[in-house]
């Protein structure tokens, strides 16, 4: 039967992804139903971003956890472009200015 | 919602320097992090791909306005349009205007990026998801594995 075939290793899929310490660990800071910024799924860890997100998204291949949106209101919208701006520019002015 | 941001730097650094930074594309690229197809032409649509760290998968899509010589650069373009499945060009674009100005040290630059007010609501679920999204457990997919099993 191809489909119970497929079925197991779904499960399987699921049991690799959480047999994994810093995973369970990440997942356990998940249970209060609440989403988690990247931000505070980090700290009091010693993982950084990057790890953390490659954690979840084996988690998020296992169908065990997914990412939410943010929708942010249009003020904190227009600081987050804002700061790139600043970012971009700072790169231009050490690009310019280099002898 | 405001409609603009608007940004003044000094350079050290003569018009025809900034100009050319601005201007040539693989200039630009190196510092807006981005790799253009080919150059810049006014009323041209400029293609490239994002090379900012994460949205490498990213392309780049600009109209160029106006190029007056060492005075102003400008180009419409979609603020963060980063999803890749979604198409974009239904919306207004944001104008982004560089002004150039000569002064004692070097060169004043005026950057301009106007027409947010257009922006459809749902644009603000910029999903840079490594900082302003979140993730939650999908616990009913965990019951359903585990239970199917108890």
């Amino acid at each position: 039967m191809p489909s119970a075939a497929a079925a197991l290793r779904a499960r399987a899929s699921v049991f690799a992804a959480l047999g994994d310490e810093t995973r369970l660990g990440l997942l356990a800071r998940l249970t209060n139903g609440e989403p988690q910024s990247i931000s505070r799924l980090t700290s009091g860890t010693r993982l950084t971003r990057q790890a953390v997100t490659k954690h979840l998204r084996v988690l998020e291949g296992a169908g065990v956890v997914h990412s939410v949106k943010t929708i942010i209101d249009a003020q904190t919208y227009l600081e987050h472009v804002s700061r790139q701006w600043d970012n971009a520019l700072a790169r231009l002015k050490a690009l310019v200015e280099e002898q | 919602m405001g409609d603009r941001i608007e940004k003044t730097i000094e350079l050290k650094a003569p018009v025809s320097r900034v100009w050319k930074a601005l201007t040539d594309h693989r200039e630009f690229g190196t510092w807006f992090r981005v790799r253009l197809d080919g150059p810049f032409v006014p009323g041209g649509v400029s293609r490239g791909n994002i090379i900012y760290p994460g949205y490498e998968h990213l392309k780049w899509e600009a109209v160029v306005q106006k190029m007056e010589p060492e005075r102003m650069f400008s180009f419409t373009w979609h603020p963060y349009a980063i999803e890749p499945s979604t198409d974009y060009s239904s919306e207004i674009p944001t104008l982004v205007e560089f002004t150039l100005e000569k002064t004692a040290t070097g060169t004043r630059l005026r950057v301009v990026e106007s027409g947010f007010d257009k922006l459809p609501a749902h644009r603000r679920d910029i999903a840079f998801r490594s900082n302003d999204g979140g993730w939650t457990m999908q616990m009913q997919n965990i019951a359903q594995y585990l239970g199917q099993h108890a």
